[in-house]
């Protein structure tokens, strides 16, 4: 298991060490700042082998988080231990820097202790931790023998994200669908490869311990409905849909350790107890039939040696009562430019020899529009025989619908034992597509 | 809150006013101190000096306080261990604590201080928070069982604790079950015999119960604990299956991948036909695409598992290319990944694309990657025929770019795809000759002048290019003199008038100025051959090569099983088996993949096999595997003549070699002007006796352009190297007639049917590096085999098969070398039928029919023991005259006379004599008592043994009576077991 975790600032410096195992010294520290931080080479793995000591890293802004061991440890396990650690910590106390770790550097020990016991990982949920671990640190000595009973209970229980007694008096909550939508696009205009990854964002508000159960428009479950012959069922998504499918394949979707995953996989039916406030209910991937919100094509011609005509359209490609927002187009440029000259339809151009590109930016644009851009390159002569890679032209953006097509059916919520019914819960929902990395060749 | 300033002071005497501040009576100033005591620890300077201090703010109400005193007491009590006593009492106090928290807390730190005496006083708390009413404690105290363990083991096991822990695995809470499920798998693991875990229906129902219900961290515990499980049949793995299989949609990776692992190890045990299997096969798919989505770190932790869950079952990613395209904003760990996946799932569909990406990812910027893209390209070439046009002009464009690295990268690569096409794109040849003088690494030139020297007939300056080289001979790596010396040879094979003087320069530098043995020896080598007779020489070293294997880097089969019995783990990303990387007892123990179902005799094999006396190690009689390699060796020719005739084939190259040995040498003496001073002088033809000298072919396997010596092994083997090897490497051309022979000889050998009982597995491929041996023997047309079928379940050729027999009861011994012309190719299964003798050395054994082997290929050396059916010793001329019989009946004692019954035996006396004659039992007389049938028998051995029978056949009466008699007693056992088998056969 973990031997010992440590955080270092981009010096190299150590700002948390913990040890949790024997054969983890002193020496690992240093082993690691000298051959992974201060390395001269671009780090080539996210598991360097030192001397039989394995370390584990990850990197947030420029502080590097290392677990260490000696052991055949599980690797995942480590490496989603130190995504978790790191959310535990934003949760706390916000963006992790140099700053604020030193600042809560006995925070963070405490929380060392209690989320790691031996290098096994324990209950590491935020929602729990915060009952028990405080900054105030004098919590402890308050509690009524009840309350550390029901701390205890949560911390190990079966629903360890929520606790007991939760009490609103409007019972509230908000659903976001937030996709990206990943595109590699060929310069003639071919897929060679899209998906969207989408997260569905639940903030609840809720009152006691709510079962929840979430619908979608899952294939697979309204062909089924479809065979037990709810016709009207389809008839009326039929009105209400308007733009696009009935429903959508999913390739795959994980789900927030609230969800009983054994009903998923014989009713797929997407039931739980919801932690409270804010988490990520579930992840989905999909690659059938997604609507690709922009087409950009583009043109580069290479005029002797020293000059590059760069032609790029982009066609927007939904509902025209919908308004694209935050645009963003970029075209690189090659290393040896020299100067560069832009006309722009719309929005704002700009040649930025900082980043080799040029950055093409619209505040919004609504569905089936059209947009050019057209640049002239000068080149300084080189005599690099290299090529020039021609990295791929990249877009931003964000759209106010899901590429993939999900729709949200129904979020029911039942608390038997509190009186408040399904239809007295306040819910939102909003779809939001941003780009992934939507990158089309030229 | 600013606890930062505690970081920065550096001043002079800090410990000394740290130590005034420790001993103030205001609690915050207190704290204060104790916060700039851990931050002084933290960044490494020794604050140990204020241990007695610090430990004296123990005893306080404020829980923060305390734990900064204990996180103190965890870093320093192992040193200061006398004062460390000091805090025991308060550990113990909390211990006691109502507070559950605190009652942890003081168990957790308890066992994290490896301190004696404070472990001795850890014990009673420790056994009554392990039945502490609360969850919480008991979860905290199941992990500290895992920690005193780790201190003291013996104590553990004095105190009873593990029997406490597995209690906890009923507990209630999931938990508490998750914790001892991970204390007692990492105590298991050091004791590697122990049966701690003793995994068994129960306590898995238990575990997939918990698995529902406990942390994603516990689930991995349970997943990772649960997949060292082997499940009875494949009934309840299928169950297992079914219970683990919605893990899959966890959102923690490490889960998934867990579940990844319990799955793909359990499908082994389901049968291929089951629809459930086909229905596991497809949902494991979308789950590793989805890892795929994850932060680049866990992302390169599933590439890494994929490559090998690809290697095992490509079955599940194959239409998943797509989504292993690489982006371009990729970390350069997740790039390198994913290209070696996408070469592995090329195929003939998804060529096309493949071939579009890996050109685009030839002009990236990262020179690692652009050289693994170009290999890919090669690869792929090598791999999908029809794609290998397509990939040759997309690597000739490549080196239109003149880029050094890509050149080289793409003309080390166009030489195996010469290999595996040969006479299809030579018209390459004078694109890459342009590029000579830019090649700079060592790989790139060896294949450079491979090239040259393959295809010297067709390039007019071969020769210049070569001298080209030559000059700065001594500054090559070995890798481009070896190359350099084959391909001069070559060249003078193919344009002997021309460049004689260049191929006597290369010699000299290869044998007389260097250092090296191997390139010294292979210039030797050359230089004999070619001066004893250049037709040999021709044909050695202008011989047709072996094809190439179409895939590369694959891992071999037995790590491959044992790291997907990793997944997950640390073995899977280094992808070598924990032992390389762990140090100490832990996770040294070999895991592997449970056998198939359906094929109930494999499953039985283990025990099968230790009926038959095989034990993991050689048996003891066996001499130790250095001297026997070196007796297999030493194997000589002189029994091939006893044998059958040469296979007809290879009789011109064999001519060839001996001929080396014979009168060659004498000419070559005569003839160099310059003879090589060398120990070779010294070979006359008893050269085989010289071990030291004689190459081993695999000494040669080193060679990167595999088998571009040409008939190397052909060489070995007149130096008296394994002969085996020399059929083996000819064999490609004209196998076909030689199967036929054998064929034919088995055809004919069964004039009566003799009893020969059916093939069984004696060597496992498990166990043999993926050489699987079934046979038995038989006794045909006079003349004992054994005959056997080799199956090669690895995924490398196989080559170079010799045998030998440990010495034996009835001096069994080969009449000649293992026939295998043919390499065996992966998957491929050969029958063999070796004629044995009985003039070889004898040995009595236990029991008296065992027989040792020993069996070599191109990998290694293997042994297994067989018991051969003594009935095959039964020679033909055994009939014994009427007198001699009565006589030497009663002329034997009868303390030698030993009973036996053959039970359910319906056959007719008549009948009887029939069948028993086929395996040359004879009938002598036959008397009828009482309607009582008795047969007279003889039998005689190889060695000369008469056995001589008395069989009783009562009519009705299934069971057989026989009465043997023999000087030797020892054997009647088995001639018994003979009869039997021939009877009900």
């Amino acid at each position: 298991m973990i031997g010992g975790l440590f955080i270092y600032n981009h010096k190299g410096e150590v700002l948390i060490s913990r040890v949790y195992r024997d054969d983890i010294g002193r020496n690992a520290v240093d082993a690691f700042r000298v051959n992974v931080i201060h390395a001269r080479q671009q780090v080539r793995s996210p598991v360097t082998n030192i001397a039989r000591t394995s370390f584990f890293h990850v990197k947030r802004s420029n502080i590097w988080l290392a677990a260490v061991t000696k052991q055949n440890v599980n690797a995942a396990m480590v490496f989603e231990f130190l995504y978790k650690m790191c959310d535990v910590m934003t949760a706390y106390f916000g963006k992790i820097s140099e700053e604020n770790i030193k600042n809560n550097f006995v925070l963070i020990y405490e929380l060392l202790d209690e989320i790691l016991d031996f290098g096994y990982p324990q209950n590491s949920e935020t929602g729990a931790l915060k009952t028990f671990i405080t900054q105030q640190g004098i919590k402890g000595q308050f509690q009524t023998k009840e309350e550390q009973s029901q701390i205890t209970s949560q911390v190990t229980g079966q629903i360890g994200w929520r606790r007991e007694g939760i009490k609103y008096r409007r019972n509230e909550l908000f659903l976001d669908v937030l996709e990206s939508v990943n595109l590699l696009m060929s310069p003639q205009g071919q897929v060679l490869s899209a998906h969207v990854s989408g997260r569905v964002v639940m903030k609840s508000y809720l009152s006691g311990m709510p079962e929840c159960k979430f619908g979608m428009n899952d294939k697979i479950v309204i062909d089924k409905q479809g065979k037990g012959g709810a016709t009207d069922d389809a008839a009326k998504s039929d009105l209400g849909g308007g733009s696009g499918k009935q429903s959508i394949a999913i390739d795959d979707c994980t789900f927030h350790q609230c969800v009983r995953l054994s009903k998923f996989d014989s009713e797929r039916s997407i039931s739980f107890i919801p932690p409270d406030g804010e988490y990520e209910l579930m992840r989905y991937r999909t690659t059938k039939d997604i609507i690709l919100p922009f087409r950009v094509i583009p043109l580069v011609r290479e005029v002797g040696r020293t000059k590059l005509e760069v032609k790029v359209v982009i066609k927007s490609n939904f509902k025209p009562s919908l308004l694209a927002q935050k645009i963003e187009v970029r075209i690189p440029t090659p290393l040896n430019t020299s100067g560069v000259q832009v006309i722009c339809m719309k929005g704002k151009a700009k040649y930025k020899a900082s980043e080799n590109a040029i950055v093409w930016k619209i505040k919004r644009m609504a569905g089936m529009k059209e947009s050019q851009i057209s640049a002239e390159i000068e080149l300084l002569p080189t005599n690099d025989k290299k090529k020039w890679a021609r990295p791929p032209i990249s877009m931003n953006f964000e759209v106010p619908f899901a590429p993939s097509g999900l729709k949200v059916r129904y979020l029911k919520v039942f608390e038997s034992k509190l009186n408040y019914s399904d239809h007295d819960v306040i819910k939102w929902v909003r779809y939001i597509g941003r780009s992934g990395i939507y990158e089309t060749r030229c | 809150m600013t606890d930062s300033k505690y970081f920065t002071t550096t001043k002079k005497g800090e410990i000394f006013e740290l130590k005034a501040e420790l001993n103030s009576d205001k609690k915050e100033k207190k704290k204060e101190a104790v916060k700039k005591v851990i931050a002084s620890m933290t960044v490494g300077k020794d604050v140990s000096a204020l241990f007695p201090d610090v430990v004296n703010c123990m005893q306080t109400d404020n829980l923060e306080l305390k734990k900064l005193v204990y996180l103190y007491l965890m870093n320093y009590a192992k040193s200061q261990p006398d004062m460390a006593i000091m805090a025991v009492n308060t550990f113990v106090k909390d211990c006691e604590d109502p507070n559950p928290l605190i009652r942890a807390l003081a168990v957790r730190t308890m066992g994290c201080i490896r301190v004696d005496k404070i472990t001795e006083y850890l014990c009673e708390p420790l056994r009554k928070c392990l039945k502490d009413e609360d969850p919480y404690v008991r979860k905290t105290a199941a992990v500290c069982v895992a920690k005193l363990h780790d201190i003291n083991a013996q104590l553990v096991e004095d105190q009873g604790f593990l029997d406490t822990l597995k209690d906890l695995i009923s507990d209630s809470n999931p938990m508490v079950v998750a914790n001892a499920v991970a204390a007692l798998s990492e105590i298991a693991e050091s004791h590697p015999n122990s049966n701690l875990l003793d995994l068994n229906p129960q306590t898995i129902n238990k575990l997939l119960t918990a698995l529902n219900e406990c942390t994603e961290w516990g689930q991995i515990f349970i997943l990772d604990c649960l997949a060292n499980y082997t499940p009875r049949d494949d009934r309840e793995s299928q169950s297992i299956c079914e219970r683990v299989t919605p893990r899959l949609s966890h959102a923690n990776s490490a889960v998934v991948l867990s579940a990844v692992k319990v799955l793909m190890k359990f499908m082994e045990m389901l049968p291929k036909d089951l629809d459930y299997y086909g229905t596991l096969l497809k949902k494991l798919a979308p789950p590793l695409v989805t890892l795929l989505s994850a932060e680049p770190e866990l992302q390169y932790v599933a590439l890494r598992n994929i490559n090998l869950i690809v290697q095992r079952r490509p079955e599940i990613m194959k239409h998943e290319m797509k989504v292993f395209f690489v982006k371009y904003n990729d970390p350069i760990y997740v790039k390198l990944e994913k290209l070696d996946i996408m070469i592995r799932l090329a195929s003939q569909a998804n060529i096309a694309q493949v071939l579009a990406e890996l050109k685009e990812y030839a002009t990236e910027v990262d020179v690692d990657f652009v050289r693994k893209a170009v290999r890919a390209i090669g690869r792929c070439a090598i791999k999908v025929e029809q794609s290998a046009e397509r990939c040759v002009s997309t690597l000739l464009d490549l080196i239109q770019t003149k880029v050094n690295y890509v050149v080289q990268e793409a003309i080390v690569v166009i030489k195996d795809i010469f290999r595996k096409y040969p006479n299809k794109y030579e018209s390459v040849i004078a694109t890459l000759c342009e590029n000579l003088d830019s090649l700079d690494e060592p790989e790139a030139r060896a294949a450079m002048i491979w090239i040259v020297g393959e295809y010297a007939e067709r390039i007019d300056n071969a020769d210049e290019l070569l001298e080209s080289f030559l000059e700065g001979f001594h500054d090559e790596s070995t890798q481009v003199q070896l190359q350099l010396l084959t391909a001069i040879v070559k060249l003078f094979l193919k344009k002997p008038t021309e460049t004689q003087e260049l191929v006597q320069q290369v010699l000299s530098l290869a044998t007389q100025d260097s250092d090296n043995p191997d390139l010294r020896d292979r210039g030797y080598i050359y230089w004999r051959l070619l001066s004893t007779d250049p037709v040999a020489a021709k044909e050695v070293v202008l011989a047709e090569k072996p094809l190439i294997s179409e895939e590369t880097d694959l891992i071999e089969p037995t790590l491959l099983e044992e790291l997907i019995c990793h997944i997950g783990t640390l073995a899977s990303v280094y992808h070598k088996p924990p032992s390389a990387f762990v140090e100490g007892s832990r996770g040294v123990q070999h895991k592997r993949l449970p056998c198939s179902a359906g094929s109930g005799e494999s499953v039985d094999s283990p025990e099968t096999s230790s009926t038959a006396g095989v034990s993991d190690a050689p048996p003891a009689v066996i001499p130790s595997q250095g001297d026997l390699l070196g007796d297999l060796l030493n194997l000589d020719l002189t029994p091939t003549t006893t044998g059958p005739p040469p296979p007809a084939v290879s009789t011109g190259m064999q001519l060839g070699a001996m001929d080396l040995l014979g009168g060659g040498l004498d000419s070559l003496m005569g003839d160099e002007s310059e003879p090589p001073p060398v120990p070779l002088r010294t070979d006359t033809p008893q050269s085989p006796q010289i071990p030291n000298q004689s190459p081993s072919p695999t000494d040669y396997s080193t060679s990167e352009l595999g088998g571009d010596l040409g008939g190397n092994p052909a060489i070995g083997a007149g130096f008296g190297a394994a002969p085996a090897a020399m059929p083996a490497s000819f064999g490609a051309p004209g196998s076909g007639g030689l199967d036929d022979l054998f064929d034919l000889g088995s055809g004919v050998g069964m004039p009566m049917g003799a009893y020969s009982p059916p093939k069984s597995v004696w060597l496992q491929a498990m166990k043999a590096k993926g050489l699987e041996i079934s046979g038995t023997f038989a006794r045909r047309a006079g003349v004992i085999q054994m005959e056997m079928t080799l199956t090669n379940k690895a995924m490398s050729v196989m080559t170079d098969f010799a045998i030998q027999f440990n010495r034996n009861s009835f001096g069994l011994s080969p009449a000649g070398p293992l026939q295998v012309l043919t390499p065996l190719s992966p998957n491929q299964s050969i029958e063999v039928a070796l004629p044995l003798n009985t003039s070889g050395p004898v040995m009595k054994m236990d029991p008296l029919n065992n027989l040792q082997v020993a069996v070599k290929n191109n990998i290694d050396v293997f042994y297994f023991s067989c018991q051969y059916p003594i009935s095959m010793l039964f020679v033909e001329d055994g009939k014994m005259e009427r007198q001699i019989f009565l006589a030497t009946w009663k002329d034997i004692p009868n303390e030698n006379e030993s009973q036996f019954q053959i039970k359910d035996c319906h056959l007719s006396s008549d009948a009887v004599s029939n069948k028993l004659q086929g395996s040359n039992i004879f009938t002598i007389a036959k008397r009828t008592v009482d309607g009582q049938d008795m047969l007279y028998l003889s039998v005689k051995l190889t060695n000369g043994i008469w056995v001589l029978a008395e069989l009783r056949i009562q009519a009705g009466n299934p069971n057989y009576t026989i009465s043997l008699k023999c000087r030797a007693p020892e054997v009647s056992q088995c001639v018994f077991q003979s009869y039997e088998a021939v009877l009900k056969n």
